[in-house]
């Protein structure tokens, strides 16, 4: 038996497939991966993503400690609950983690890493405050659901209370609201409109079951990860990690360059990459042959080189094979994938591939 | 619980194989097979008049996990291929003994047939 969250047993009453996913008892489905993935994509579905790790950063030097630590620059929050996406690096410009950061003021912040890589996280961050007047507290109070869909904000609005529905009132994307005891985030991770919203642990399988109530769905891991590559996001461990440097895992938009005079982990590592001429990037393809997409496949770029597959799928949405992929620079429009020792043709698009419903491949 | 039917015979890499009264085999995966895969987004059949050996990978299976490799459960000749598949590999899901048919053979070695398990021996080894 592996760690349970909150609504381990909610769960249960829904009749999910359990399977480990880094120590945690976590769903996979709760019957059909397929239809939960449409649920999200047209209507609402809900997903636990309580086995993430929320870590409270507070302290004087907090916004100082984090301009350091991460590859964007916090400064850009100015507001009480605006979030940004980040990547924390290492001195050699690897990616340990992507995260999403929350300002509650300039000495309160909060952060949301990955659950697969807890503990090297919280030993990085504490690693690092020497020098800085600022305190790392992994937070375990919340049960954490992400509710998300055409539909999430307003089935979920319906199930939150008066107070709550006035602190949500018009809330902006990448934002949030804390209100009593709830931290409620218009942020998500399948390329639709939606909350991750922090609950009470106390109060999860309550608040689980008025949403099943207003029809929203539960949806497992499978799902989760159809959506998140249709929606061109990448998954830690998968489309990057320690080794790859977020100019070759298309996070170069989450470096934030200027003002010249920060430095912050990696920067320097990220410039010699740069005046060397980064070599690599993370693209996405679209299986143009028969077959399925699924990671580490080589990437074959005629006159140019090789590469891999980082992540592929049967898209749900598209009815199409579909991946991402780390290739050289030069590659230009179209390779070929070698499938079970057959050589499939894919072209190359930018993510995402599916936005709010609608195909943009 | 699986269906398990008890008038086919199967062998442990979870096919099933129905004999004929024409003498050819129909093949496809079981209900405990379809159950492990999770929804099915993709099917490769052998091609049609191919002659296959027993034990050779000679189809693919692909739901959202991962793929599957099919094995021929006897020597012989493909002599059918269900190609509602291509466009319908969810038929796996909804109907694994009928309508999600695989292929069909006509085996040459008939000793190996007796090679293949029953109901009641499968049932054993998923059991396990």
């Amino acid at each position: 038996m592996g760690l349970q969250t909150p609504f381990y047993q909610s769960h249960l009453d829904s009749n999910a497939k359990i399977v480990d996913f880094g120590g945690w008892d976590m769903p996979l489905h709760y019957g059909s991966q397929m239809e939960e993935h449409h649920a999200v994509r047209q209507d609402a579905g809900m997903f636990d993503v309580s086995h993430m790790t929320v870590v409270d950063v507070k302290g004087q030097q907090a916004k100082v400690y984090l301009q350091y630590l991460l590859t964007n620059d916090v400064d850009k929050l100015q507001e009480t609950g605006k979030a940004l996406y980040s990547g924390m690096l290492n001195e050699k410009g690897g990616v340990i983690d992507d995260l999403i950061v929350y300002y509650i003021d300039e000495t309160n912040y909060r952060v949301v890493v990955n659950a697969s890589t807890r503990e090297k996280d919280l030993a990085w961050m504490n690693q690092q405050t020497e020098g800085f007047s600022v305190s790392i507290a992994e937070n375990s109070d919340y049960a954490m659901l992400a509710v998300q869909g055409p539909n999430a904000i307003e089935k979920t609005n319906q199930v939150l209370s008066a107070n709550q529905q006035q602190a949500v009132d018009g809330i902006g994307v990448f934002f949030a609201a804390d209100s009593e005891g709830y931290f409620i985030a218009r942020t998500g991770y399948t390329g639709e409109d939606g909350y991750e919203i922090m609950v009470p642990a106390d109060q999860a399988g309550a608040f689980w079951n008025k949403l099943i109530a207003v029809g929203v769905k539960p949806c497992g891991l499978g799902a989760r990860d159809t959506l998140r590559l249709e929606a061109g996001m990448n998954l830690y461990g998968n489309d990057m990690d320690e080794s790859i440097s977020p100019l070759e895992a298309n996070m170069g938009w989450t470096i934030t360059w200027q003002p010249e005079e920060r430095d912050f982990i990696g920067k320097s590592a990220l410039l010699a990459e740069k005046e060397a001429g980064v070599k690599n990037k993370l693209v996405g393809l679209v299986l143009e042959g028969r077959g399925v997409i699924r990671s580490h496949m080589k990437v074959i770029v005629e006159g140019v080189g090789e590469g891999e597959t980082t992540s592929g799928t049967m898209s749900p949405t598209l009815k199409k094979s579909i991946g991402m992929a780390r290739v050289p620079k030069a590659t230009s429009e179209s390779v070929m994938l070698e499938i079970r020792g057959k050589l499939v043709p894919a072209k190359v698009v930018k993510p995402p591939f599916v936005r709010k419903g609608k195909a943009l491949v | 619980m699986s269906n398990i039917p008890s008038d086919l015979k199967y062998i442990s890499s979870h096919e099933w194989i129905r004999m004929e009264d024409d003498g050819t085999v129909t093949i496809g995966i079981t209900d405990h097979a379809q159950e492990l895969l999770g929804d099915v987004v993709y099917v490769e059949l052998p091609e049609l008049d191919s002659e296959v050996a027993l034990e050779d990978e000679i189809a693919v299976v692909e739901s959202v996990k991962a793929a599957s490799d099919i094995y021929a459960p006897l020597s012989g000749t493909i002599v059918a291929i269900n190609d509602v598949l291509e466009d319908a590999p969810e038929t796996v899901n909804s109907s694994p003994y009928d309508d999600g048919w695989m292929f069909k053979m006509k085996p040459s070695e008939p000793s190996e047939i007796d090679g293949l398990i029953d109901a009641e021996s499968y049932q054993n080894e998923i059991e396990d």
